[in-house]
C-alpha cells in the first residue's frame, strides 16, 4: 500500500464526499512509482433540456456532483476524460450547458463522443465546439486512443425525414428502429496506421463509448465490428479498454485485453439478464453492481478514478450511494477483478 | 337481482356461440388478443412519451422494454412509502418524481396501457406478490 495514495482527499468538508472517498488504491508492487498515474473519468451526464434555460434538475446534480467530487482528488489526476452522452438530444444548448458544469474542473477534460451528442447533427457542433471524433495522444509511456465508436450505416442515418427524428430514434435504448453502432472501415484504417508507430511492448489504452465487445444488441451495448477493432488491438501486449454508455458495471478479459465499463452520472441502467426475453452475454467474470434504489436518484450513479500502474488499469467506482468498488487487473489471474466481490459473486442485492 | 338476470339475457342474446359457451372461439380469442394488443401499443407509447411528465424525461429512459419494474412482485411493501401498494402507485410515484408530472386516476385509460405495456414486457414470468 502507498499512504500518499490513501489520502486522496482534502478534507475540505464539501458535500459529503469526503466521507464516502476514502479511497483505498490497490497498488501493483513491481510498479516503478514513477510510472504510475491516475485519471478521473466522467460519463453519461445526458444534459436535457426542457425549454429555453431550463433543464432536467436531477441529471444537472448528477454531473455537478461528479465534477465538485474530482476536483476534491489529491494529487490531482493528470488528466479528466469525460466518456459520452454529455447531451440527451443533441442540442447545441445542451452541450453547451454540459460544458459549462464541466468547466467548474480544475482539470481541462478530454472527450468521447456518444450517441447522444451526435444524431442530431452528426457530430458537427460537437467537433466544433468540443472535440474531434476520434484521436489518440501519449502519457507517461501510455498510448490512449480515443474512438468514435458510435456510428452507423448510411442507409439508416439517411432514413429520416429530419435530424430530430433521426436523434430520437436512436436516444431509445430499447428502440427497434435503432441501428447497431460501429466503429467502420474508414476509422479502423486510422487506428491501424495509428497504432502502426507504437512499438508493442507501449502499453495501450482505448477509449471509445460502446463496449468494443458484444454484449447485447437490443439495447445495443455493442459494436458491430468489435472483433475488427479487437484484431488491431491484439499485437500488444497489455490494452485496455474504457467504454460508457452501459450506465453500470461490466469488466471482462478477451485475450490480451481488459474492458471496463464507466457508471453513468444520470442514471443506471439495468443488466440485460433482467429483460426476460433477452438472450445476452454478459461476461461472467463481471460482479454485477448493487439494484438501484429509485428513491434514492443518486442510487447506482458515480464516476471513476483510473489508476495506471506499469500499463495495468484499476477502475475505482465512485458510487454516490453506495460503498466505491475498485476493479483491477489481477497479475497472477491475468484478468480484471473485484477487489473485494470476485469470490463472493455478488454485492448486495440479486437482479432479476 | 333483476338486474344480474337481465345481464345473463343480454349475454346469451349477444354471443352467437352460447350453446357451447365453455369454448371460445378462434374469432373471439383473436379480438380479445387484438384488443389487448392496442392497449400494449398505447402504454408503449405512453412509456416512451416525453409529454408523459412535465420534463420531458420518459419512462423507458431508466427502465428499457420496461426492465426493472418487476410487476410480478406488486402488491408489495414499498418500505419508501410504508405500506403495501399496487404497481399503477409506483407509476405515479415515477410520475411525480423522475419524470416532475401529475399522477394518473387508477383507471386513467392511460394507467391501464401503461400496467399493460409493463406487464406484457414480462409474459411468462411466475407470479411473486410481495418479493423484493
Ligand atoms: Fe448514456
Ligand atoms: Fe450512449
Amino acid at each position: 500500500m502507498n499512504n500518499s495514495r490513501r489520502d486522496f482527499l482534502k478534507q475540505s468538508g464539501l458535500l459529503l464526499a469526503a466521507s464516502t472517498l476514502p479511497l483505498s488504491l490497490v497498488e501493483i508492487a513491481f510498479a516503478k512509482e514513477e510510472d504510475n498515474f491516475s485519471f478521473a473519468y466522467i460519463s453519461d451526464a445526458h444534459i436535457q433540456q426542457i425549454k429555453g434555460t431550463q433543464f432536467v434538475r436531477n441529471w444537472d446534480r448528477g454531473l455537478m456532483r461528479a465534477v465538485a467530487e474530482a476536483n476534491l482528488l489529491d494529487p490531482k489526476p493528470d488528466f479528466v476524460m469525460f466518456g459520452g452522452d454529455l447531451a440527451q438530444l443533441g442540442k447545441p444548448e445542451e452541450i453547451d450547458h454540459g460544458l459549462e458544469i464541466l468547466s467548474a474542473l480544475n482539470t481541462k477534460p478530454r472527450f468521447v463522443l456518444g450517441e447522444h451528442d451526435f444524431y442530431l447533427d452528426m457530430g458537427e457542433y460537437w467537433a466544433k465546439k468540443v472535440s474531434e471524433h476520434h484521436y489518440s495522444f501519449d502519457h507517461k509511456g501510455v498510448h490512449f486512443v480515443v474512438l468514435n465508436s458510435i456510428l452507423t450505416y448510411d442507409d439508416w442515418n439517411n432514413k429520416w425525414s429530419s435530424p430530430q427524428e433521426r436523434m430520437a430514434m436512436m436516444a431509445g435504448l430499447d428502440n427497434p428502429l435503432g441501428s447497431p453502432f460501429m466503429v467502420g472501415e474508414a476509422q479502423r484504417n486510422w487506428l491501424k496506421a495509428d497504432l502502426a508507430k507504437v512499438d508493442k511492448k507501449t502499453p495501450v489504452v482505448v477509449f471509445s463509448h460502446s463496449p468494443l465487445q458484444k454484449i447485447y444488441k437490443g439495447w445495443n451495448f455493442w459494436t458491430d465490428d468489435a472483433e475488427q477493432v479487437q484484431a488491431l488491438l491484439k499485437p500488444f501486449n497489455k490494452v485496455t479498454v474504457i467504454y460508457g454508455h452501459v450506465h453500470q458495471i461490466q469488466y471482462n478479459q478477451i485475450g490480451n485485453i481488459s474492458f471496463h465499463s464507466v457508471m453513468a452520472t444520470a442514471w443506471p441502467w439495468p443488466y440485460p439478464s433482467t429483460y426476460a426475453k433477452a438472450e445476452q452475454f454478459l461476461p461472467k467474470l463481471t460482479v454485477e453492481m448493487n439494484r438501484a434504489d429509485p428513491f434514492f436518484e443518486r442510487d447506482a450513479t458515480g464516476w471513476q478514478l483510473i489508476d495506471i500502474a506499469t500499463g495495468n488499469t484499476a477502475v475505482h467506482y465512485q458510487l454516490a450511494e453506495n460503498k466505491p468498488r475498485t476493479v483491477a487487473f489481477n497479475p497472477k489471474t491475468k484478468r480484471p477483478e473485484d477487489s473485494e466481490y470476485q469470490q463472493q459473486r455478488a454485492v448486495t442485492q440479486n437482479h432479476y | 337481482m333483476l338486474t344480474y338476470k337481465k345481464t345473463l339475457i343480454v349475454l346469451a342474446l349477444s354471443l352467437p356461440g352460447i350453446v357451447n359457451a365453455d369454448e371460445f372461439t378462434k374469432a373471439d380469442l383473436t379480438q380479445w388478443e387484438n384488443e389487448f394488443q392496442t392497449v400494449v401499443k398505447q402504454g408503449r407509447a405512453a412509456f416512451t412519451d416525453p409529454n408523459l411528465g412535465s420534463n420531458g424525461v420518459v419512462c423507458a429512459q431508466c427502465h428499457p422494454n420496461a426492465a426493472n419494474t418487476h410487476p410480478e412482485t406488486y402488491p408489495k411493501f414499498q418500505k419508501q412509502l410504508g405500506k403495501v401498494i399496487s404497481l399503477w402507485e409506483m407509476v405515479n410515484w415515477c410520475l411525480r418524481n423522475p419524470l416532475e408530472g401529475k399522477p394518473l386516476a387508477a383507471d386513467d385509460p392511460k394507467m391501464t396501457a401503461l400496467v399493460a405495456y409493463i406487464t406484457s414486457e414480462r409474459k411468462g414470468v411466475k407470479l411473486d406478490a410481495g418479493k423484493h
